[in-house]
Formats: structure tokens, C-alpha cells, sequence
């Protein structure tokens, strides 16, 4: 199909939205884009976009699940596909029109900017994206095709690792200790505090930490602990487990920031094709797309509707918030753009929704709070005033990680045993008990040792026990 | 700022696929998962008598990605539409509803159903039932009777039986005969094709007799009949099924089920209806008989029938039974009688094929199917028979 619009054509586009981006002060990366057609962008939606990738079949049950999706017209493919790396690369579906890819191109800078100047992509390395992981995708190929190592042996660590892979650190801004500061650090919290009436009081006596235990203090990143502490491990599956741990990683930003960062490019693009010019016909298109992007799916949560309207709403408090507003946050301080783009900086989706979701933005959202029964939602809270707090808290509860369980590594030598044990930080949410029981298998698989996990079922303490090849559970008592 | 614009290039399509071999591992894993559940699909699914290209939907559990996740108790946030949401309503919403998820999907999103063809459904149950490769070569390679057959060629035919080697052989020859005979040519030299010169294949339909077959697939259902027997009886009526498929042109199929009294019925009733209570199985047998004898007349049918029990028959009817099986084997080509008692099931109650023994007429066969693996052997067996008897003719 001949695309009705030319390279030349984008390119005009592009210069102009440049411009525009700089008017309004934003920052991205350089900015490539290819132009694919929709089997590319399919295959570039499973591998996250990545031009290399390492092989899993995973993949290919991603491939056939979208591919399905699309030829029976159960779903269009994105409009945009943006890779967080230096120069930044984004994907534009060839057979979309040329409204569309203007559109999408101005979408794509407000990505761009957003990853280059959002903190918690500070450690991701933009500058290297595309080289690590070529480099991990020649590693793992490298161990498939050694006669050694093979195919199966791969997958099956590959398998396990994956099921893991988001069991680590959130937040990764703060810089990880290492043990031996962890030991320190235990250390140091064992004397007794200052008291200022020593001469009085009886002194305290010192209990001297164990500074044997390990893990010091609780782990979170579960793939790196078995990989240090697993003697067994060859080094082929030590690096296996290093690659998919460092790409969970790179990716743990972007879970982190869904909402800000769809609704960021969101808010751009609007802006900077409302300030464009755009022929009529063109203008028409893009209000017709725009809507549909941007409209609430009723039942679910639609990341970019939530997101424009809490920067939209962010905007609209600091350029000219009504009486009520600056009697509760006093004169603002900041300009709006200001403000904007200090939001930008310093949150993720979870203390964004806390400090910019308002009573108001709740009720204009139409949110509510569902319980799961079988495969209904059943609503359980509208947004009245004295639920909206709680639908409020149980959304920042739903988004970024916090849909991942937190689960860390408290001892590696439970009962004297070498067995592994783990315990769930329990915030009202029991985990799903057959997806712990496999997930429990590929960790006795990789720890090759007995493994315990700790959490609550239905309010009781629970040690969830996988040995030779079976879960067992013991209430605790 | 430069900002670089790479234009779609169709030789690239090589690396569009670059998932093929990804796609070709989750296919295989897809099969193991098939394989781990055929006796339920088996079980369950239409599938005798439907044509290779159906396809079958199943419901795959053994290739989801397990991670830890919240269950059930996990409350989450939705947007209401336009109309209002009250405490308690239902919010449908299809599985992968909503754009962005990503980690930590709920659990339900990784159920799915993959389509197998029914072709490769068998593929996998003959490897299930171990079928040695040579033999199921034999089974899949056994020649198909033609209808056609080509026999000499004629100068008149339709124009794609033309043999163009032949037409042009003669147009020579013609010419030869015409340049001896002193004929000139055109003066361009032209020696142009006459209608004379075209050769075609002749071909001969062969009628033969033996080209309809029926299978009369006779059960037992009486409400003992589990996943596990359904699974045994339907892999030997179905493997009965297929063998006659690749003998005969036209091969249709009738379902009788019987348990004090036979009815015909669908093959979906056939393996999904359970009726408790006595057996008689005299009722089915008598059935079938009616049935050939107003449908299937012997002489223009081949008749198979086949009749899967678990054994328990009623002491009174055994003399019935008896002799209505020896009226079938005069109207079939071969009756089989399979008795199905599952390993562990305990032979309780009687047994029919000792009472079976009575009868010595060649096309009647005898089988007992403990496990999936017998039914590949007492299936052979069946069918030698049948080649007896088609030696014999």
C-alpha cells in the first residue's frame, strides 16, 4: 500500500513540532524514527521494542497471543512504540496516515523528554539501551549454541529467572550497600542510643548483632541473591540470571511511571499540535484519534486519560487556582510550567496520584474500587466523599510495582539447613496460591535447596514450604 | 537537534521474523501441553467423522508464565463510564481489557485457548497411544481406491486431459508424411497444429461396490462411563473411524447408545450423555441391525460396528445378546466388541467376551481395553481380520 505521505512530508512535520518542543521548554534525547510495517511493529512490540533481543519462547507466545489479537481486529496496534535509550528510537506504523504520524511524533517527543528527565531513569543507562542488550542477546545465544549448555539447559533457567525477575528493588535511586556495609551498618544499630541521664540510668546491656546471618538485612533483589550465594551455580547460569535481572531493571522505571508517563506525552502532544497549525482535515483527524486515545475504558483504568487529566489539573492549580485552592496551599511559588516540569523530575506514578489527585479529580475520573470474584469486578466503593480517599489509596496501592508482592530474602540458612526463607511483606493482599506454589518451584529449582516463604492467608500466618517436589503449607503458630 | 528518519525498506522483512524461532519453541510447548491433556480433549471434543481442517479449541494450562501475584482478595480501581457505578454492580470487562499491562497481571489473563487442527490433534494422540511409526506409516500411506483411472488416449477430450507431448509427436509425424507426400509448405514455413493432431488422455471411471462403508459405533452408557473410559471408547471408535477413511470414498457414521433401551443419537449425546440403571445390551445390538437393514443395506454397504462395554450385562439378556451378535456378523463386515475395564476399576460384575467366545464366526472380534495402550494392539488385531476376510473374498 503506498503510504499517501512521504518522508519529506514527516520530516516538515517533525521540524516544526521541534520547534514547538523547545518553545515549550521541554529537553529529549536526539530522536530516531523507523518506519515499519505492522508485522515489524508487532515483533518489535514483543522484544519491548529492542532491535536485538535474546531468544525465548515466551516471545513467541506474546507474537501469536498479539498477531491473533490483531488479524481478528480484537485490537489495533499502538500508535507509538518509544525505546528509553540516547538517541531515543521510536517506531511509526507505516500504513497509519499522516495525521496520525504527527501525531505520534509529537506523543513520542513528550516520552523522549520524559525518560531523559524523569529520576527514576537515571540508572537505566540510556546510553547504552541498544548495546546491552545486543551484548546479553549474543551472550544467551552464545550458551544455546554451545554443545555444552544447550537450548533446554538455557530455557530452564530463562524460565525460572523470568518468575523472578521482578522480585528486586524498587526504588532505584537510592544507592544499594553492600553487604559489608550492611554489616556495618548492623553493627552501629546495635549499641544503645545516646542517653543524655547515663549517669542515672543503668547501661544498657550491648547485644552484638549476628553478623554472620545472611542476608544482613532483608533482600529484595532475589536473582542476584541466588546468583551470589547459590555455590552450585555455573557461571553460564550465573550470567543468565545477571541478564535477567539487569533487564527487569531497566524496565522497572517504566512500570514505575505508566500514568505520569502516558499522561505527559499525552498533555504534549495536545499542546503541541493545538499550537501547530494543522489543516483543517488534519486538525479533524487528530481530535477524532486524540478522543479515542484518551477515553476512559469503562471497567479498567486507561493510564493515559488518568494521567492528562492529573497534569492538566496540576497546570490549571498553579496558573489560576480558585479561591478555595490558594486558601488551602497558600500563593503559589512556582510558575506553572515551573511546576510542571519539577512534577516531572521527582515523582513516580504512586506519589504522584498521593500529592496531585485530588477529592475533585476522583469524582470527575468516575473511580471506583473493585473486588475480584472469579472473572467479575464486582465495584466495591464509588467515589462519595467518604470513599474517595480509600479508592484513592487503593490506586496508588494498584500502580507501578505495587502490583508486584514484596517479597524478600530473610535468611539463607533457615534451620540451620541451607534452606532459603522468604517472607512476604503482607499489606492486605494474600498472593495467589497456585502462581506461589510454581513460582516457589522455580526457586527451589534455583536455589536447589528447600525454600520457605512466609506470608498470610486469609490472616494466618503461613509458611508456605516447597522441599524435594512439593508445596507443603503449616500455619504458624 | 537532528532527528533521523529511517523509511520502511520491504527487504527488511527478514528481521520482522525474527521471532519465528520463538514462535516455533512456544509451538512446541504448546503440543507438551496438548499431549499432557489428550485424554480429556479427546474426551470432550466432536470430533469423529468431522473433516481434517476443523479446528479444535484448547484450552492450554501448560505454558503460562508464573510470577508472584496477588489473588483474589487484592481490591483494584476501575473508571466508570458515562451512567453511574453503585456499590455491588457487576463491571464486566473482557480478560485483557485495559491498555498497559504490564507486570503483575492478574493470573486470569494468562489463560487462553490455542485452535489445533483436528489433523494435528491425531498427530499427537497416535504419539500419545505410542503407535509404532511403522505401522501408523501403513495406516496413512494405505492407498486410497481411485475413481479414475487413465487408459490409452483418444483424439477427442477435454482440454485438460490434452497429453501435449503426444500432440506434437503427431503434428511431426503429419508433417513428415505431408513433406514425403510432396505437400509445400506455407511460404513462411509454417506447419500449423490441425485438430487431427491432438492427443488426450482417456480415462475410465471405475465403479466400485465396495466404496461406502458405515460405522456403527454402539455404546454402553451406562452412568459408570468416565473421562478415562470416554477417552478409551472414543479413541477406538475414532481410530476405526480414520483407518476407514483412508479405504473407502464415503464413509458415514451413526451413533447408537443403549442401556435398557438403544436410540440413535449425535456423537456430542454419544459421549456426554450418562444413563444410570440396567444394561441390555441385546436393545443396541437389535438397534443396529434395524438400522442396516433401512439404510445400510449389505449389499451396497460395507458395514463395520463396533460396540464398547464396560461388560455388565443383564444375566436374562445374554441369550439375546448372543443372537443378535451373530445376526450382526451376517450383515457386517467385521463387528468388534470391546470391553473397557480401566486398570484399578476391579473386575467387578461379568465379563462378556467369555460369553462372546461362543461364537466362531471369522469377522467377529473380541478386545479388552485396560489403558490407552491396548488400543493400539487389540486394534491390529481387529483389523487383521478384516484382512482375512477380504483375502478370503
Amino acid at each position: 500500500m503506498a503510504a499517501p505521505y512521504s518522508i519529506d512530508d514527516l520530516q516538515r512535520w517533525n521540524r516544526q513540532i521541534v520547534e514547538l518542543v523547545e518553545k515549550f521548554g521541554l529537553d529529549p534525547y536526539p530522536q530516531e524514527f523507523e518506519i515499519c510495517d505492522h508485522e515489524e511493529t508487532l515483533s518489535y512490540m514483543v522484544y519491548s521494542g529492542m532491535p536485538s533481543h535474546y531468544p525465548h519462547w515466551s516471545y513467541g507466545k506474546s507474537f501469536e497471543k498479539l498477531k491473533t489479537l490483531y488479524d481478528y481486529g480484537l485490537s489495533g496496534l499502538p500508535y507509538e512504540m518509544v525505546i528509553n535509550s540516547n538517541p531515543s528510537i521510536a517506531y511509526l506504523m507505516r500504513d497509519n496516515t499522516l495525521a496520525l504520524q504527527v501525531l505520534t511524533i509529537a506523543h513520542v517527543y513528550g516520552h523522549n523528554d520524559f525518560f531523559k528527565n524523569n529520576f527514576t531513569f537515571k540508572t537505566t543507562r540510556a546510553n547504552y539501551t541498544i548495546e546491552t542488550f545486543k551484548a546479553h542477546a549474543n551472550r544467551v545465544r552464545h550458551y544455546v549454541e554451545d554443545p555444552s549448555i544447550g537450548l533446554e539447559r538455557v530455557e530452564t533457567i530463562l524460565d525460572a529467572a523470568h518468575a523472578l525477575s521482578l522480585q528486586c528493588r524498587r526504588n532505584l535511586a537510592i544507592r544499594k550497600r553492600s553487604e559489608a556495609e550492611q554489616r556495618e551498618d548492623k553493627l552501629e544499630e546495635s549499641k544503645p542510643s545516646r542517653d543524655a541521664f547515663q549517669s542515672i540510668h543503668r547501661r544498657k546491656e550491648w547485644v552484638p548483632p549476628d553478623l554472620a546471618k545472611v542476608p544482613p538485612y532483608p533482600e529484595e533483589d532475589i536473582l542476584l541473591f541466588i546468583r551470589d550465594h547459590n555455590p552450585q551455580l555455573a557461571e553460564w547460569q550465573k550470567d543468565l540470571l545477571t541478564i535477567v535481572h539487569e533487564q527487569a531493571q531497566y524496565f522497572i522505571p517504566q512500570i514505575e511511571t505508566k500514568i505520569m508517563n502516558e499522561g505527559w506525552a499525552s498533555f504534549w502532544h495536545k499542546r503541541i499540535l493545538d499550537s501547530a497549525g494543522l489543516p483543517q482535515g488534519m486538525q479533524l483527524e487528530f481530535i477524532v484519534r486524540h478522543n479515542q486515545v484518551l477515553s476512559p475504558h469503562p471497567g479498567s483504568l486507561n493510564p493515559y486519560h488518568v494521567g492528562m487529566k492529573v497534569w492538566e489539573d496540576i497546570e490549571r492549580r498553579w496558573k489560576d487556582p480558585n479561591s478555595k485552592e490558594e486558601a488551602e496551599f497558600g500563593p503559589k511559588k512556582k510558575s506553572a510550567r515551573d511546576k510542571l516540569f519539577e512534577v516531572r523530575e521527582v515523582e513516580r506514578d504512586s506519589s504522584f496520584l498521593r500529592r496531585y489527585l485530588t477529592e475533585e479529580l476522583v469524582r470527575e475520573l468516575n473511580l471506583f474500587e473493585y473486588q475480584q470474584r472469579g472473572n467479575d469486578k464486582v465495584v466495591s466503593r464509588v467515589a462519595d466523599e467518604e470513599n474517595w480517599q480509600r479508592i484513592k489509596d487503593t490506586l496508588i496501592q494498584s500502580v507501578g510495582t505495587g502490583t508486584i508482592p514484596v517479597i524478600a530474602v530473610d535468611d539463607a540458612d533457615y534451620n540451620s539447613n541451607r534452606a532459603l526463607f522468604l517472607k512476604h511483606a503482607h499489606d492486605g493482599r494474600d498472593l495467589q496460591l497456585e502462581y506461589a506454589e510454581k513460582t516457589l518451584q522455580y526457586l527451589r529449582q534455583l536455589w536447589g535447596r528447600e525454600v520457605v516463604l512466609e506470608t498470610l492467608i486469609n490472616g494466618k500466618k503461613n509458611h508456605l514450604h516447597f522441599g524435594e517436589n512439593r508445596l507443603t503449607i503449616k500455619p504458624v503458630h | 537537534m537532528d532527528t533521523i528518519f529511517r523509511p520502511y525498506i520491504p527487504s527488511s522483512g527478514q528481521r520482522s521474523d525474527r521471532s519465528a524461532g520463538d514462535r516455533l519453541r512456544h509451538r512446541e510447548k504448546v503440543r507438551e501441553a496438548i499431549r499432557g491433556n489428550i485424554a480429556d480433549i479427546i474426551a470432550e471434543e466432536s470430533i469423529i467423522g468431522k473433516d481434517n481442517n476443523r479446528i479444535v479449541k484448547v484450552p492450554i494450562r501448560g505454558v503460562k508464565e508464573y510470577r508472584f501475584v496477588y489473588g483474589e482478595n487484592a481490591p483494584g480501581v476501575g473508571q466508570g463510564g458515562d451512567g453511574e457505578v453503585k456499590p455491588g454492580q457487576v463491571v464486566s470487562q473482557g480478560k485483557d481489557g485495559g491498555k498497559g499491562h504490564q507486570a503483575g497481571d492478574q493470573p486470569g489473563t494468562d489463560y487462553y485457548e490455542t485452535e489445533v487442527s483436528l489433523d494435528e490433534l491425531v498427530e499427537v494422540m497416535f504419539e500419545d497411544l505410542e503407535l509404532p511409526d511403522l505401522d501408523r506409516k501403513n495406516l496413512r500411506e494405505m492407498e486410497v481406491e481411485r475413481m479414475f483411472r487413465q487408459q490409452g488416449y483418444r483424439k477427442k477430450g477435454v482440454r485438460v486431459r490434452l497429453d501435449k507431448k503426444r500432440t506434437a509427436r503427431s503434428r511431426i509425424k503429419r508433417k513428415k508424411a505431408s513433406l514425403r507426400a510432396g505437400v509445400t509448405l506455407h511460404r513462411d514455413n509454417r506447419f500449423p497444429f490441425h485438430k487431427d493432431d491432438l492427443r488426450y488422455h482417456h480415462v475410465v471411471t471405475e465403479m466400485r461396490r465396495q466404496s461406502n462403508a458405515v460405522v456403527l459405533c454402539i455404546m454402553d452408557t451406562s452412568g459408570s462411563m468416565d473421562t478415562m473410559k470416554k477417552y478409551l471408547a472414543r479413541s477406538s471408535f475414532f481410530l476405526l473411524y480414520r483407518f476407514l477413511c483412508t479405504r473407502y470414498q464415503n464413509v458415514e457414521i451413526v451413533f447408537i447408545a443403549h442401556h435398557t433401551e438403544a436410540q440413535e443419537v449425535t456423537e456430542d449425546e454419544f459421549f456426554h450423555k450418562g444413563e444410570s440403571g440396567g444394561t441390555l445390551i441385546s436393545s443396541g445390538y437389535n438397534k443396529a441391525l434395524d438400522i442396516v437393514h433401512e439404510r445400510y443395506h449389505p449389499s451396497l454397504w460395507n458395514v463395520y460396528a463396533f460396540h464398547c462395554s464396560d461388560g455388565d450385562n443383564f444375566d436374562s439378556d445374554n441369550e439375546a445378546a448372543l443372537k443378535a451378535a451373530k445376526e450382526l456378523t451376517q450383515v457386517c463386515n467385521l463387528f468388534g466388541y470391546g470391553e473397557i475395564k480401566p486398570l484399578g476399576a476391579g473386575y467387578y460384575g461379568s465379563t462378556m467376551i467369555q460369553y462372546f467366545s461362543q461364537i466362531t464366526e471369522p469377522n467377529f472380534q473380541t478386545v479388552q481395553i485396560q489403558r490407552k495402550e491396548d488400543i493400539w494392539p487389540s486394534f491390529k488385531i481387529f483389523l487383521s481380520k478384516d484382512r482375512v476376510r477380504d483375502d478370503a473374498a
